[in-house]
């Protein structure tokens, strides 16, 4: 399992803010190691975010985003104390959801 | 008619199996509305990556603006970001010329949820970037360049 994201969501004046900084290798496919052999492909294909179960953010990721890759976006609504579950899938099928109360 | 029943067989058919995958949760929701687009990743080119996403030619638009430095001194940490003060915008992607596969991320963006992501990205080479934003079923572009200076030299 992979470690935890960091998730910020601030609510003001109607509109909650979100910064997600994801902890993850990123690998392009395209290095390679010491020996010269390629270094396999390791990278978040998609992430998504829900605000109260309700989805606010569909991103799909290539191999160009970078290590621990961070995202930040703005959705209407949201207020203090809301749930806000942040999930991210990644090419070998490992996933990872976190959730935060929106400051 | 057997024509029509054939339709709504195959359109039966069809719902079926994916009733049966979204039951068995090998599909969940989010998935179900936006599934890794394989190919538009894959693609080598800009005019490869836009076909794959539906975007054949999507016009200039100085509504669209990306938010990133003139001079990204690590090419393997840009920052970018894309506004736009459309209203409705659906979809938001990133692509970069010069890199081995243009398509850097998508966003599809729900009613309710601001035109307005940044994110980081890697980039190989001076190159220009482009926003491709999707907005009432139109697409529309902007391109900025970004020169990324190997080595922190500074040049």
């Amino acid at each position: 399992m992979a470690d935890p994201m960091k998730i910020r969501a601030s609510a003001k004046e109607g509109i909650t803010e979100v910064k997600i900084l994801m902890s993850h290798e990123m690998e392009t496919g395209q290095r390679k190691d010491t020996a010269g052999a390629l270094i396999p492909a390791h990278f978040i294909t998609e992430v998504s975010a829900e605000h109260n179960g309700k989805q606010v953010l569909a991103a799909q990721f290539g191999t160009a985003v970078s290590k621990n890759p961070y995202l930040a976006f703005k959705f209407k609504g949201g207020a203090k104390g809301d749930k806000l579950a942040v999930t991210w899938m990644d090419n070998k099928g490992d996933k990872r959801t976190d959730e935060v109360q929106i400051a | 008619m057997n024509l029509q029943r054939r339709e709504a067989l195959k359109a039966g058919g069809g719902l079926g199996l994916f009733g049966l995958l979204a039951a068995a949760g090998l599909i969940t929701p989010g998935q179900a509305r936006a599934e890794w687009n394989k190919s538009a990743f894959d693609a080598k080119t800009i005019e490869e990556t836009l076909k794959a996403l539906g975007a054949s030619a999507p016009a200039n638009s100085a509504d669209v603006q990306i938010t990133a430095p003139d001079i990204a001194e690590n090419g393997a940490v840009v920052p970018v970001g894309v506004v736009s003060a459309l209203a409705g915008v659906e979809a938001i992607a990133i692509l970069i010329e010069k890199n081995p596969n243009p398509l850097a991320a998508s966003f599809m963006l729900p009613a309710g949820t601001e035109a307005a992501v940044q994110t980081r990205v890697k980039m190989g080479q001076t190159s220009d970037v482009y926003a491709l934003v999707k907005v009432g079923g139109q697409f529309l572009m902007t391109k900025k360049e970004i020169k990324v200076t190997l080595g922190g030299c500074g040049g």
